[in-house]
């Protein structure tokens, strides 16, 4: 690893201050850190953010769920509150990685970093978050934008997530037996109005399925999308799973949630 | 006094271990030492044109630099293969050199080619990023079905063939298929595994040079057999200039069996800059450059009569040696897997030939099983497909085809001293509840699922071995074992033994033994191993040898020890020595009833005289001192043997393979400690389940290794496994005077093939390889419904 300035910032603004084309903002660290160790990045300055106040801990109001950026994947499948609003978030965030992982990574550097396999940009999009930053709000699908790539300007920081809490939900993945990063994860959210199916780990980028969306949102029965044969096209393969093989399991992940729901 | 062997004794290395305060060589840090960085091959396979060291010599920090050519100038020797295998023409085995660091060509990723030697771990690999090596890259091989089609990796090695060898004999076993009423043919892989010891490979070398000595730690299972390569084919060091340390070594699976190329260098260059060098490989490092295990690729056919008696066995193997042939690189594809490719069974005909060739892969060498594993696939896959296409239970099958006593005359070359398989099979088949399968398969056929039972009866040849019998297959050492038993005056004893520790618990197990020999609580002995300066010589812990081999050489200098304590305890008492026993720690007149106790003989032993109160007087021709040394070979390998059952369960909609019960009923012989011999066993399930379910090494075609960290290479985890049913029927070895038999790899021998029957079970017959991950279980699942629905 290079050597690098340490940096801990005490509020928003300094870090925002303090960020450069060539620094990172330090969350959890579990992909910063090792992917500095194996020398696919390198950073003159990193960030830390969690002693900022502010970006830790989870509010439930009556309509939503909001979470700090810097909170851990372990506070928010511990949380009662997060158990209460919506369950499905809280397995999800049980389901990430191992132990080590779950008390060092969080939601902010999560989404911020939009691994095509990781599992809470699913819950973004079905919950129809909303990303609030020092900045801005984002409206998750907005937010993003493909492979490793997202909404976020240089120096922009996460300060929160907002998830609408839905009438029910269910969040089922399809693990890399290796790294337990999702093949395929798939979230159906029913709303009020509409259903949503967010799906991870099947393209370069989460996505909302229109198609089971549509056929869930008519009759939210797994019925409704059983048989269904997608596009494969533009899904990934690598040696874990053909785009075939994804295409089956997203309806079947999809059924398979929406039985859970 | 109770006897030890055959209780649950707590280790006594847990505190240690359990505490932090285990000792490994990473853990060790020498004055003024410095820090190694290799330098490797990012290539499979290359022409080194030219190393520019200039511009990394600068770079801050920098002690030495050295490349291959330094080391060639040295004279220092290579890598070897510790086994020489004749071809079925009569014609020598063929291989390349295999220098430390990589002079004219490399050849598989992560070959070394130059040491970056400098003051802090940092600057040492800043210094290495800027080493300039100028490669002219070659169509690399990979393939093992297909290496004997590459271009030529090692001059003068054709078809990359190392050799070409068969066991049997082909015109017999061509006559019992001419008889035969049905031929069953399989086409098996079994795949290539990464050993993932949980302690990454490490070196410390120091030099002095006033006494011209080099120590060496390292992670070995053998340190004995290290230093002897290293000083007689590396160049090192003369052996008494040398030594080896091996302090607590965190796993090793066979890994660690060899001398690797940075014990090799860190050794050399440590003299040469006069200064200690400390290495630890990063975990991509031991990914890359560990041996591997496994990687066959095997035709097998097997001749039954239509009530399913077997005729005749043959099997074609195609054996990826990797780059290199390593230590038990050649033994491994050969006297350890085609003598038990023709299993628990009477087959009175078989052969086996195995090509063996050379690829731009990771060395393949002895892993946890090491041959057996994959002769136990292949006979076992065979014999439960002969079981569906006969029609025939798997069990019934089996039993029939066992040997109707012991000694077992096995087709090819063992004489199976003892065990009893009907009755291994009987307990399995209970344990497992074998009879409430098809109730089982109902219920999850109900849910949608799929559900299989597979079984495997295994032998396996271990406690490797007789030194007269491996000598003259080609081994290229005697594979004895040594143990030195001393007492203290005041009573304690050190072991020492050659045999090796890395996590088989032989402080427990080995004083366990020594304290029923000898009459000494159990807390008043030590185990010393690990260490050529301590104790005589030894082969080392690897295939299953150490209790049958090292634990009968303890045994053996105990008994020697007691003989010269009733001799001494005679001259004491004024007693005919032929008038002592010994028991429970009293050397007992028989007629007189007078006793001493061991700690008084010792203490006599250390004062041979008269003085006052004490008369010790040696008896004639004794020496004074307690100590004795016995180097025990073996008459025989010994035979665990069992049978396993597994139970899976199939969700056809994702492929997933969820195992739902495992039994093994193992026969081990006599058990010295059963929580051992469970961590033992749970131990080597992990990994054969590991390999049929889990785990799978994968190079591209141009031999980048795509499993190279574990986010792609599938190590198993503890949520994979269900609660394992393990039993054991003990039947004890004749051949050995504590009647064991080994069980350090029958987990990882048997486990593949039972659990890959079972899969195959719920699949209706059709193939998967291993690992069976998902997509495959997914692909043979929509034929499943495919063909169902055609049927229907
Ligand atoms: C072994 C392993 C297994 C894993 N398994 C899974 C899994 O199964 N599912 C899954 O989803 N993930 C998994 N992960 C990833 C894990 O969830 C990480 O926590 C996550 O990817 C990054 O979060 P972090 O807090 O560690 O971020 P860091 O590594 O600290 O930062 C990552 C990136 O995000 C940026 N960043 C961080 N916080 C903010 C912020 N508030 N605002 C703006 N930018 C920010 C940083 O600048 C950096 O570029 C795994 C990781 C490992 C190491």
């Amino acid at each position: 690893m290079k050597d690098f300035n340490y940096h801990s910032a005490k509020d928003s603004k300094e870090a925002s201050k303090l960020a450069s084309s060539s620094s990172a903002f330090l969350a959890g660290g579990m992909t910063t850190i090792p992917s500095m160790k194996l020398g696919l990045a390198t950073y003159k300055d990193l960030i830390d953010i969690k002693n900022i106040k502010k970006l830790s801990g989870i509010k439930v109001s009556g309509k939503s769920v909001t979470i700090g950026a810097a909170t851990k994947h372990v506070e928010v499948s511990n949380s009662k509150d997060v158990k209460k609003a919506i369950p499905s978030l809280s397995s999800l965030a049980e389901g990430i990685g191992d132990p080590q992982v779950r008390n060092r990574g969080t939601i902010g550097g999560s989404i911020a970093n939009n691994d095509p396999s990781a599992d809470y940009p699913s819950a973004c999009i079905a919950l129809n978050a909303t990303i609030h930053t020092n900045e801005r709000k984002i409206e998750a699908v907005k937010f993003f934008k493909g492979m490793f790539e997202t909404a976020l300007k240089k120096g922009e920081l996460i300060e929160a997530i907002e998830f609408q809490i839905p009438e029910k939900s269910s969040y089922q993945k399809h693990p890399n037996p290796a790294s337990r990063y999702a093949i395929v994860g798939v979230y159906v959210a029913k709303h009020k109005g509409d259903v949503n199916v967010a799906v991870t780990g099947a393209k370069s980028c989460v996505y909302n399925d229109k198609e089971m969306s549509k056929a869930l949102s008519g009759n939210f029965s797994s019925s409704s999308i059983d048989g269904m044969d997608l596009d494969s096209s533009e899904m990934n393969t690598d040696m874990h799973a053909s785009a075939e093989f994804r295409a089956s399991l997203v309806v079947t992940q999809a059924k398979k949630a929406v039985d859970a729901c | 006094m109770a006897s030890l062997v055959g209780s649950r004794v707590e280790r006594k290395e847990d505190k240690r271990f359990l505490t932090g305060k285990g000792r490994y060589t990473a853990d060790i840090n020498l004055a003024n030492q410095t820090y190694a960085i290799f330098v490797r091959s990012p290539h499979a396979r290359a022409f080194i044109k030219k190393i520019n060291i200039d511009k990394a010599l600068k770079s801050s920090g920098v002690v030495s630099i050295l490349t291959g050519k330094e080391i060639a100038d040295d004279k220092i020797g290579g890598l070897i293969a510790g086994w020489a295998i004749r071809s079925e023409d009569g014609t020598e085995m063929k291989c390349p050199g295999n220098p430390p660091l990589a002079k004219d060509n490399v050849n598989f990723v992560g070959d070394p080619v130059a040491v970056v030697i400098a003051e802090s771990l940092a600057e040492a690999k800043d210094a290495a990023e800027k080493v300039e090596v100028d490669y002219k890259v070659l169509k690399a091989v990979t393939s093992t079905a297909d290496a004997m089609n590459g271009d030529t990796i090692h001059e003068g090695i054709d078809k990359n063939l190392c050799f070409d060898w068969l066991l049997g004999d082909r015109q017999k076993v061509k006559e019992a298929f001419d008889k035969a009423d049905k031929v069953i043919s399989i086409d098996i892989i079994n795949n290539r595994l990464i050993p993932n010891a949980m302690e990454p490979r490490a070196c410390v070398a120091d030099y002095n040079a006033a006494s011209e000595e080099i120590t060496l730690y390292t992670t070995s299972q053998n340190p004995h057999l290290s230093r002897l390569i290293m000083s007689a084919f590396g160049n090192v060091a003369p052996e008494h200039k040398l030594r080896v340390v091996a302090p607590d070594v965190g796993g090793g699976f066979g890994s660690k069996i060899n001398v690797y190329n940075e014990d090799i260098v860190c050794s050399w260059a440590a003299k040469k800059i006069n200064r200690a060098i400390k290495w630890v490989a990063e975990r991509s490092e031991s990914f890359l450059t560990d041996i591997h295990g496994r990687d066959h690729v095997t035709h097998a056919e097997l001749a039954v009569t239509k009530d399913g008696k077997f005729l005749g066995f043959k099997n074609e193997t195609i054996a990826n040696l990797g780059a290199y042939a390593r230590v038990f690189g050649t033994v491994t594809p050969t006297y350890l897997f085609g003598p038990c490719a023709t299993g628990v069974y009477e087959i009175p005909a078989a052969y086996t030939n195995v090509k063996a060739v050379y690829t731009n892969t990771a060395p393949v060498d002895a892993y946890r099983g090491a041959g057996r594993p994959e002769a136990t696939y292949t006979i076992e896959r065979l014999v439960e497909k002969a079981s569906m296409e006969l029609g025939i239970d798997k069990t019934e099958l089996r039993i029939k085809n066992f040997p109707t006593g012991f000694p077992f005359k096995q087709t090819l070359v063992h004489t199976v001293d003892s065990g009893d398989y009907v009755a291994g099979m009987e307990k399995a088949k209970q344990m497992a509840d074998y009879k409430g399968f098809e109730a089982r398969r109902k219920e999850s056929e109900a849910k949608g699922k799929l559900r299989g039972i597979g079984v495997t009866s295994y032998f396996e040849a271990c406690g490797i071995a007789p030194s007269a019998a491996v000598m003259s297959l080609g081994c290229g050492v005697g594979l004895w074992e040594s143990a030195e038993v001393r007492f203290n005056p005041t009573g304690q004893v050190t072991v020492y033994t050659g045999s090796h520790s890395h996590g088989q618990s032989h402080q427990t197990t080995f004083a366990q033994i020594a304290a029923d020999e000898l009459g000494v609580p159990i807390e008043n002995i030590d185990i010393v191993h690990g260490d050529t300066d301590k104790g005589t010589f030894g082969m080392g812990t690897y295939g299953s040898r150490s209790l049958a081999v090292g634990g009968i050489a303890i045994v053996n200098a105990c008994k020697k020890i007691v003989e010269k304590g009733k001799r001494v305890t005679a001259k004491m008492l004024e007693a005919n020595p032929e008038d002592v026993e010994f028991k429970d720690g009293e050397f007992i007149v028989s007629k007189s009833n007078k006793k001493k106790t061991i700690g008084e003989v010792a203490f006599a032993c250390y004062l041979p005289g008269v003085r006052d109160e004490m008369k010790s007087p040696l008896p004639e021709g004794d020496e004074p001192g307690l100590k004795e040394t016995s180097f025990y070979d073996p008459s025989n390998f010994s035979f665990p043997a069992g049978t396993h059952i597994a139970e899976v369960e199939i969700d056809p909609e994702t492929g997933h393979v969820k195992l739902e019960k495992y039994t093994a009923c193992d026969d081990f012989g006599r058990i010295i400690n059963p929580m051992v011999v469970e961590g033992q066993v749970h131990g080597g399930l992990a990994q054969g389940i590991g390999q049929a379910l889990y785990e799978n090494a994968e190079y591209d075609e141009t031999g980048q290794l795509m499993t190279g960290s574990y986010m792609d290479y599938t190590m198993p985890r503890a949520d994979n496994f269900p609660e394992f049913n393990i039993g054991y029927t003990c039947t004890h070895a004749t051949t050995n005077p504590l009647g064991v038999k080994g069980c350090g790899e029958a987990g990882a021998i048997a486990a593949p093939p039972t659990v890959m029957n079972a899969v195959i079970d719920a699949l209706g017959g059709q193939e998967v390889t291993m690992p069976a991950t998902a997509e495959k279980v997914w692909k043979a699942c929509k034929n499943l419904k495919k063909s169902n629905t055609k049927a229907a």
